[in-house]
C-alpha cells in the first residue's frame, strides 16, 4: 500500500529550477533510498516533502491526504518527520532536552515517557548520556540523537538526509543497522544518501536522482546490478 | 597561557605591553575628562578621591594582569613584574603631565585642562610625577600580590575593601539614610563633614571582612541545618524569609529616602522592560533594537485614556487602563513581528531599529498632533489611587514597580518552563530544525514579540504616571540600547540577571551623576570587559554557563571509555 506519494514535483530557488518533475512513492513498511551526486536535489526533495519548501507544481500525499499545502509543523503532526542533513542537534541542550523537543507536537505525557524508554533501548549510548550536553557528543552519537529526536514525534515516515555523512566507517555501519532496526519496528523510511553502496544494501527499492530529475528507479538489487549505477556511484 | 610568555623575553615583553596598555587607559580616562569630573567625589575624606582611585586602578589592573600571565614563576618575580608594570603606568601618566604643561593640548583635547594636571601631579607640578610613579608602582605590586594570596585571605580583604569603597563612594546617600536615633550616632561614628572618615573606612573594612569570614565558616552548616529540617519546619522558614523580604520592601522607600526611591523606580521600570526584551532576545533569540516602541505605546495608552487634559480619549482609572495598555502593546508586538518574520540575524537588528524610530516619529509628527499632542506630548496624567492611598511620588510608586516586576518575572518564569518556552528555546538554537520538528515558528515568534511588548507596555504605563505626562523625546533609541545592554550584562536569558543588569547599568549611573556624560563610554568599556572576562553575564542561566565554560559541562561517565573508544573517533 502506498503511504507517501510524490508526483511531478517542481521546486525552484528563485530562478534556479532545482527539481524538474520528481515522481516517487514509498510503500508502507519500506525502506526506499534516494541516491545521487552532490547537488542533484536530494535534500530539496526531502525539504519539500516535509513542508520546509513549497513546490511550484506537483502533489505530495500521505495515505491520500494532501501534504503540499500544509505548513511544516502540520506535516510533522501528520506523521512525516525529517532528520536534517548534518546532525543539527541543539548543541547547548542536554540529550534528554533534545529528545523531549522532538516530542513537541505531542501532548500525552505517558506515551512520551514510553517512547523515551524505547529510544533509549534503541540507543543505549544516549541513555548513559542523557544528562550530557549534546554538543559534546561524538559525531556518531549526535547522529543517533538526531534520529532519536525525530522518532519522538512518532512518525509514520522518517525522512533521513545523509545520516552517514562525515562518520567513520564503523559508525556508518552502525547507523545503517539502526535504520534497519527502526524500520523493523514499523517505521517507513525514505533515506537520502551519497553512500549508495550502503544505502542499497538496506533498502528495498531506490531512485537515482540526477540534476533534479529521476534518472533511474528499481529494486535495490536491480540498481546494484545496473552498470551505470555501478560506474557512477558504486566505484566500478 | 601562551607558551611564549614563559621565556624571559616574553616575560619582559608582557610587562611592557601590559604597563603601556593600562597606562594608555589611564591617559584616556584623563583626557576624556572623567578623572577631573570625579575628582570632587571623596571616597575616604581627605585621603582618597574617586579620581585617584580610578588612576590607581590602572596600576592595580596592570599588576594583576602581569601576575596572572606569569603564573608559574616565583612569587617575588611576579610582584616585581607587577610593580614594574605599575611603574610604567605611572610613567605614562607622568608623561602626560610633562607634555601637557609644555605643549597646549587643549587645541584638540578640550579636557586637557590645568586642573587636570594639578590632579595628575598631586598639585606639585612636575615634582609630583615621581610621586605618581611611586604610587602606581605600589598599586602594581599590590595588584600582583592579590592573585598570590590564598582565597581564605583574599576574599575577606576584597569584601572589606569593596564595602569601604562603595560606602565611601556613596557617602552622601548613606548619610542621608542615617539621620535620626541610633542611626545618627552610627553616622557620626563613620563620617566626618566631608565624607567617610579614615577610621570609619577602617571600621567598615574590619566589619565586612569579619562578616565574610563568618559567612565562609557558617554557610555550609547553616544550609545543612536548613536542609535537615522537617518539611513543615522548612515551610515555616520559607514563610519567615518571605515575610522578611516583604517587610524589607515595605520599609525600603522610607529608609532609603526620596532620591534612592526614585532611582529604584527607574531600575524597576528598566527591569520590566528587560524582562520583556529578555523574552525576545534571551528566550527566543530574536534581536530587537526597536523595543522602546512598546514602552512608548504603553505610556501613550495610559496618557490618552486617563489624562485630564484636552487630548483625553476617555477618563478611565489607571487600574483599568493598565490591562488595556498591556493588550495594546501585545497587539503592537504581534504586528511588529509580522513584517520581520522572515528576517534573520543582522538584518533583524536594522529592521527593528527602524520600527522603534517609526513609532517615535509618529508620535512626534504634526500629522498626528491633534490626537497625540506632537512634541508637546500628553499632560495631566493623574496618579493612581488605591483604597485611598495615592501613588503620589517615587516612595509610593516603588511598591507598584516592585509588584509589577514580581508579577511579570513570575509570568516570564512560567512561560520559560512551558511548552511555549521550549519552542522559543528551539527557535533560538536552530530555527530550521525547530520548524522541522513540528514547531509553528510563525506563531512562536509572534508570541515572543507580543508578550515581550506587553511587558514593556506595563513599564510604559507606570512611567506615564511617574512623570504625569508623556513626551516623544522620552522614547529614543538609547532606551532600546540600554535595555539590550542590561540583559547582556545581567546574563542573556536569565531572569535574576535582568534585575542585576538594570541595577548595574541603570541604578549605578544614576547614583554616580558625574558619570552621566560618560555613560555610554562606561557602557562600552563594561561590555568589552564583560565579553572578555564573563561573557555569560553577571547572573547567567545554566545553559549559557555550559556554553561558555567547558569545565562546567557534564563529565563523561567513567567506566564506559573502552566501550566508547570506537565512537570517540567519530568525526572523520
Ligand atoms: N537555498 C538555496 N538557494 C539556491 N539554490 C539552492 C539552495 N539550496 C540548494 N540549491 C541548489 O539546488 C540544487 C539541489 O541542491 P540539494 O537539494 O541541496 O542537493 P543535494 O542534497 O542532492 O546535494 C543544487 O544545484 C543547489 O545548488
Ligand atoms: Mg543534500
Amino acid at each position: 500500500m502506498t503511504l507517501l506519494d510524490v508526483e511531478n514535483l517542481h521546486v525552484y530557488y528563485g530562478q534556479i529550477h532545482a527539481l524538474k518533475g520528481i515522481t516517487l512513492h514509498v510503500d508502507q513498511g519500506e525502506i526506499v533510498t534516494l541516491i545521487g551526486a552532490n547537488g542533484a536535489g536530494k535534500s530539496t526533495t526531502l525539504k519539500t516533502i516535509s513542508g520546509l519548501l513549497r513546490p511550484r507544481e506537483g502533489r505530495i500525499t500521505l495515505s491520500g491526504l494532501d501534504l503540499a499545502a500544509l505548513p511544516a509543523h502540520e506535516v510533522v503532526a501528520k506523521g512525516v518527520v525529517q532528520v536534517p542533513e548534518g546532525r543539527r542537534i541543539f548543541g547547548q541542550l542536554t540529550v534528554h532536552e533534545n529528545l523531549s523537543m522532538g516530542a513537541y507536537t505531542r501532548t500525552e505525557r505517558d506515551g512520551i515517557d514510553g517512547d523515551l524508554e524505547r529510544i533509549f533501548t534503541l540507543f543505549p549510548r544516549l541513555k548513559e548520556r542523557r544528562a550530557q550536553v549534546a554538543g559534546t557528543l561524538s559525531g556518531g552519537e549526535q547522529q543517533m540523537l538526531a534520529i532519536g529526536r525525530a522518532l519522538m514525534s512518532q512518525p509514520k515516515v522518517l525522512l533521513l538526509d545523509e545520516p552517514s555523512m562525515g562518520l567513520a566507517p564503523v559508525l556508518v555501519e552502525q547507523i545503517f543497522e539502526t535504520i534497519t532496526g527502526i524500520n523493523q519496528l514499523g517505521t517507513t523510511v525514505l533515506l537520502v544518501e551519497q553512500n549508495a553502496f550502503m544505502a542499497l544494501q538496506i533498502a528495498r527499492r531506490g531512485y537515482v536522482l540526477q540534476t533534479g530529475e529521476i534518472a533511474l528507479s528499481g529494486s535495490a538489487k536491480e540498481l546494484q546490478a545496473n552498470a551505470e549505477v555501478r560506474k557512477a556511484y558504486l566505484g566500478g | 597561557m601562551e607558551p611564549t610568555a614563559k621565556t624571559a623575553r616574553g616575560l619582559w615583553r608582557s610587562v611592557v605591553q601590559t604597563g603601556a596598555l593600562w597606562g594608555a587607559g589611564a591617559i584616556f580616562l584623563a583626557l576624556v575628562g572623567l578623572v577631573e569630573a570625579v575628582s570632587h567625589r571623596q571616597i575616604v575624606a581627605g585621603v582618597l578621591s574617586l579620581a585617584y582611585a580610578l588612576l590607581l586602578l590602572a596600576g592595580l589592573g596592570a599588576g594583576i594582569q602581569v601576575s596572572r600571565r606569569w603564573a608559574g614563576t616565583a612569587a617575588w618575580q611576579r610582584i616585581v613584574g607587577g610593580a614594574l608594570a605599575g611603574a610604567l603606568v605611572g610613567v605614562a601618566v607622568g608623561l602626560l603631565v610633562v607634555v601637557g604643561r609644555s605643549v597646549n593640548l587643549r587645541i584638540m583635547l578640550i579636557n586637557a585642562s590645568p586642573a587636570l594636571y594639578e590632579i595628575l601631579s598631586f598639585g606639585l607640578g612636575v615634582g609630583g610625577v615621581p610621586l605618581m610613579v611611586l604610587a602606581q608602582t605600589g598599586a602594581g605590586a599590590i595588584g600582583a600580590a592579590t592573585p598570590l594570596l590564598p582565597p581564605v585571605f583574599r576574599r575577606p580583604v576584597m569584601a572589606g575593601l569593596g564595602t569601604a569603597f562603595v560606602i565611601g563612594l556613596f557617602q552622601d546617600l548613606v548619610q542621608l539614610m542615617l539621620q535620626s536615633g541610633v542611626r545618627a550616632s552610627l553616622r557620626s561614628l563613620l563620617f566626618t563633614g566631608d565624607g567617610l572618615a579614615l577610621h570609619g573606612a577602617v571600621l567598615l573594612f574590619v566589619f565586612a571582612a569579619g562578616v565574610n569570614v563568618l559567612r565562609a565558616r557558617y554557610r555550609a552548616p547553616a544550609s545543612r541545618w536548613a536542609v535537615g529540617l522537617s518539611p513543615q519546619r522548612r515551610q515555616v522558614l520559607r514563610w519567615i524569609t518571605l515575610g522578611a523580604v516583604f517587610a524589607a520592601i515595605l520599609i525600603l522607600p522610607w529608609v532609603a529616602g526620596l532620591f534612592i526611591s526614585q532611582v529604584l523606580v527607574l531600575v524597576g521600570l528598566y527591569t520590566l522592560m528587560g524582562l520583556g526584551l529578555n523574552l525576545e532576545v534571551g528566550f527566543a533569540g530574536l534581536l530587537d533594537l526597536g523595543f522602546v516602541a512598546f514602552f512608548a505605546i504603553g505610556a501613550y495608552t495610559v496618557g490618552l485614556l486617563t489624562t485630564t487634559g484636552p487630548l483625553a480619549v476617555a477618563h478611565l482609572a489607571w487600574w483599568t487602563v493598565v490591562p488595556i495598555a498591556t493588550v495594546v502593546s501585545l497587539i503592537a508586538g504581534v504586528f511588529f513581528g509580522l513584517p520581520i518574520l522572515r528576517i534573520r540575524g543582522d538584518y533583524l537588528a536594522i529592521a527593528t531599529l527602524g520600527f522603534g524610530e517609526i513609532i517615535r516619529l509618529l508620535v512626534l509628527s504634526d500629522f498626528l498632533r491633534p490626537w497625540l499632542g506632537g512634541s508637546q506630548g500628553v499632560l495631566g496624567i493623574p496618579k493612581p489611587v488605591l483604597v485611598g492611598l495615592e501613588f503620589r511620588g517615587p516612595q509610593q510608586l516603588i511598591y507598584l514597580t516592585v509588584a509589577a516586576s514580581a508579577l511579570v518575572a513570575f509570568v516570564a518564569a512560567r512561560l520559560r518552563d512551558s511548552r511555549l518556552g521550549r519552542a522559543w528555546m528551539a527557535v533560538r538554537e536552530d530555527e530550521d530544525v525547530a520548524e522541522a520538528l513540528g514547531i509553528n515558528t510563525v506563531n512562536v515568534k509572534l508570541l515572543a514579540y507580543g508578550i515581550g511588548g506587553a511587558f514593556a507596555g506595563v513599564s510604559g504605563a507606570i512611567f506615564a504616571v511617574m512623570l504625569g505626562s508623556v513626551f516623544p523625546h522620552s522614547f529614543n533609541v538609547l532606551i532600546s540600547i540600554n535595555v539590550l545592554a542590561l540583559i547582556i550584562v545581567g546574563g542573556m536569558g536569565s531572569l535574576p540577571g535582568v534585575m542585576v543588569g538594570s541595577l548595574a547599568l541603570v541604578g549605578l549611573p544614576e547614583l554616580l551623576r558625574e558619570f552621566s556624560d560618560f555613560r555610554f563610554l562606561v557602557y562600552g568599556a563594561v561590555l568589552i570587559v564583560m565579553m572578555q572576562l564573563r561573557p555569560e553575564g553577571l547572573w547567567p542561566t545554566a545553559v549559557a554557563r555550559r556554553e561558555l565554560h567547558d569545565e562546567a559541562q557534564a563529565p563523561a561517565v567513567p567506566g564506559h571509555a573502552v566501550e566508547l573508544a570506537g565512537a570517540k573517533e567519530g568525526d572523520g
